[in-house]
């Protein structure tokens, strides 16, 4: 507990290692291999979206506790350019560079809690967690 | 990562071995479009049992190289897709309309014989009628 997996987010190997990192503290957090995968989807969409619009940024993985409730928290921050319009970045099919526009609302749909902060010209903040099923 | 492209007959075979990177996908993409023409091939099989996520980039690619395959005469078709995978998959809202999927590589031939049967056939002129 406590500890805190800093990622760098620079090039597009990096998204590959934010999301096996990612599924591998999904498994310390006793994640079903299933739930991993989702995990590392959602990482892999959102570390993308750091490198398309903000060139680099970082990924912060941790565990967290609530109550007897055990899960993983994703931080996504960036200094790029910021969203100027956050309803239709989470809209389905909205891309502004071409993309499939599944980015942000597909991870939203892969995470319990997803929160976007965005400053435009200042950079963006994404927090997302994912708790594990109560048995 | 490159990804190894064999060739099988009249069919060529992508096997993924391990994650790849964006610019892995689309460099085996480019590949495999340019493979299609050299070898003249009639189908592609890409095996992406080894991915360990298949996320909105990966099923673009995918996607796109069925498409171009076909625009450029060949069939695709992706096998080994794994249950963690799929399940991600549909919870992203994710699918490969269009673009057909199958357990493993030997569904992956059987499905292809079928196929390029099936073009050989319709390719092939009617019998001459009403003379004689």
């Amino acid at each position: 507990m406590g500890e805190e997996l800093r990622l760098p987010i620079a090039a597009d190997v990096d998204v590959v290692e934010a999301r096996q990192q990612g599924r591998a503290l999904a498994a310390v957090a006793g994640f079903s291999s299933g739930e991993q995968t989702v995990i590392a989807a959602a990482i892999s969409e959102i570390a993308r979206n750091i490198l398309m619009y903000a060139k680099k940024g970082e990924i912060t993985l941790s565990l967290v506790q609530n109550g007897d409730r055990q899960g993983v928290a994703i931080v996504a921050s960036d200094q790029g350019p910021g969203i100027p319009d956050i309803e239709r970045a989470m809209q389905y099919g909205y891309s502004t560079s071409h993309g499939v526009g599944a980015g942000l609302p597909g991870a939203k749909r892969l995470m319990d809690e997803f929160d976007v902060q965005s400053v435009v010209g200042q950079g963006t903040t994404i927090t997302m967690k994912k708790w594990r099923r109560a048995i | 990562m490159e990804v190894p492209i064999l060739r099988q007959g009249q069919y060529l075979i992508a096997s993924i071995q391990s994650a790849l990177t964006d610019a892995d996908l689309s460099h085996l993409r480019e590949a495999l479009i340019a493979q299609v023409g050299r070898s003249r091939c009639r189908g592609v099989i890409v095996d992406v049992t080894a991915l360990d996520v298949m996320d909105s980039f990966a099923v673009r690619t995918l996607r796109d190289i069925a498409h171009m395959a076909r625009l450029r005469g060949a069939e695709t078709v992706i096998v080994g897709i794994q249950p963690d995978v799929a399940f991600a998959m549909v919870q992203l809202g994710l699918t490969l309309k269009g673009v057909a999927t199958v357990l493993d590589l030997e569904e992956g031939l059987a499905f292809l014989n079928r196929r390029t049967e099936e073009r050989t056939l319709e390719a092939k002129p009617k019998k001459p009628s009403g003379r004689g």
